[in-house]
């Protein structure tokens, strides 16, 4: 069991929260044509072994989405923050 | 060390059945070979296997961080099924299944292939739509598939809950005759022996650290013992393919994931054949020990750890005991977790790279261990020919920029969710 540590409400069990994924991709901005540019926001990740940048949507707390960054081998959490750094203040 | 046959038996059995030979060698490695494969699990030995037999190509060696077998190999829950409907998918695990059906036979070792048959069960009119139109394309590429209604399903596996307070009434299941199950362990013992005898070097113990380069192509590896060279370097660690990618400066369309599998205590025979729940992500078997050997969905975010969490635990049981109320009765004696090569539209990646001299094969998701003898095969002839074969040619991996995505369950490019 994952515990998140939200900065809202507080240390959570995983079963409250939903996975949103890598959260170390830009999304292009939307002029880019450039196919190359788009195949690697939507389709490539870095997929890292040790630590690990990802969305985290606190669905059944608070509803905001987290940016986490967790150890892929050891899954150990080492930083959240809300996903919006306007609500960090 | 010669063919196993009774005759073999007889003659162990003089001599107390103490000097049997060890089923593979145990080389130090040449500084050379023509042909190098990262990765000493099923799939990585059926390439060398098929290298050496269909092509020709002996001087191998396989090279494995650990010990044969002992990732996905050894963690999965051995179903093997052939009913697949996208264009790409079809041909190949059907050609897989082909290749199992002589497997036994052709490795001389007995992999225990067991066609047991496999059912997918449908709950609702959509579903059973969808049920049908599988059947028929499944049908219309020459795989035997059955339409089979509830009454008839009920007769012939019983167990399930037919009654109508069921959360999700059976209304009968789509089913493959010739799919069941295979002794996993034994397909990667038998691919080693049967590559060994070919003269292939299995290399265990052996880590691959980086890849040699000269200029841009990649003609060789240093390892945990040593530096070896090669004109062509296959990887095949499904997994841990993004990780050993990383190493040659490739980025790929892979998320790792963990993978839960079950084995309840052993009971009287109560199935003899392989059933899916239609409602939700659930599958179960008997082992020939009487474990109940069941699976559900990954957990859900990246890991490469090799261990589930307890959450998906209880969600992948929580959809077993809806479908086989006497489960909840059950203890479960075994669990594991195996790391997956979740690709972006749920399908595998036989191809060469874009860097000369690196083959890669990966993006297994949880299909693999059907895949294996296939895998090997069409990996094999990609790398002997330079070209895949038409099993695997929509495997590739441009088929993501080009649009051409094999995407099986519809579900876009979101790995957790295939």
């Amino acid at each position: 069991m994952l515990r998140i540590d939200c900065p809202f409400c507080g240390l959570r069990d995983e079963t409250e929260f939903t996975y949103g994924g890598d959260a170390s991709r830009k999304r292009p901005q939307l002029e880019e044509k450039s196919l190359n540019v788009w195949n690697e926001y939507v389709f490539l990740r870095t997929n890292p072994m040790g630590g690990h940048q990802e969305y985290w949507l606190h669905q059944h707390g608070c509803r905001s989405w987290l940016k986490v960054t967790r150890n892929t081998v050891t899954h150990e959490i080492t930083e959240v923050s809300f996903a919006n750094p306007e609500l960090e203040t | 060390m010669g063919r196993y046959s009774a005759f073999e038996i007889f003659k162990q059995a003089l001599s107390g059945h103490k000097n049997w030979p060890a089923l593979w060698r145990d080389p130090v490695p040449k500084p050379r070979y023509d042909v190098i494969i990262i990765g000493g699990g099923g799939h990585g030995l059926a390439t060398a296997y098929y290298l050496a037999k269909e092509h020709g190509i002996r001087n191998i060696a396989v090279l494995e961080k650990g010990w044969l077998g002992g990732g996905n190999t050894g963690r999965n829950t051995t179903i093997v099924r052939s009913n697949y409907m996208i264009p790409g998918n079809t041909e190949f695990y059907e050609h897989s299944m082909k290749l199992w059906e002589e497997l036994s036979q052709d490795l001389n070792y007995n992999v225990m292939f067991s066609q047991r048959g496999q059912y997918n069960t449908f709950h609702n009119p959509a579903q059973r739509d969808a049920a049908r139109r599988r059947a028929n394309t499944l049908r219309a590429n020459g795989i035997e598939a059955e339409l089979v209604d509830a009454s008839e399903m009920k007769a012939r596996v019983p167990g399930l809950d037919y009654s109508a307070n069921a959360r999700f009434p059976i209304l009968g299941a789509i089913y493959q005759q010739r799919a069941g199950t295979a002794r996993h362990d034994a397909v990667a013992w038998g691919y080693a022996r049967g590559a060994d005898q070919l003269g292939v070097d299995i290399i265990q113990n052996c880590e691959v650290e980086e890849f040699i380069r000269d200029d841009q192509k990649i003609i060789g590896v240093r390892t945990t013992r040593g530096e070896i060279c090669a004109d062509k370097i296959g990887m095949a660690v499904a997994g841990h393919s993004s990780y050993v990618a990383a190493k040659a400066g490739l980025t790929l369309p892979i998320e790792t994931h963990v993978l839960q599998a079950f084995v309840s205590e052993p009971l009287k025979p109560i199935f003899d054949t392989v059933i899916s729940f239609g409602a939700a992500h659930f599958y179960i078997s008997q082992s020939d020990k009487g474990g109940l050997v069941m699976g559900g969905d990954i957990d859900g975010y990246n890991s490469y750890a090799q261990r589930g969490g307890l959450p998906t635990m209880e969600h992948v049981f929580a959809a077993g005991v809806s479908f086989l109320p006497f489960l909840s009765r059950l203890k479960v004696l075994r669990q594991w977790g195996g790391v997956m090569d979740m690709s972006m539209d749920g399908s595998p990646i036989i191809c060469k790279s874009p860097i000369d001299g690196l083959y890669i094969n990966g993006g297994w998701c949880y299909g693999g261990f059907k895949a294996t003898p296939a895998s090997g095969w069409c990996f094999a002839h990609t790398i002997a020919r330079d070209q895949p074969h038409r099993f695997n040619e929509k495997f590739s991996l441009d088929r993501f920029p080009r649009g051409y995505a094999i995407d099986e369950r519809g579900a876009g490019p979101t790995p957790n969710a295939h």
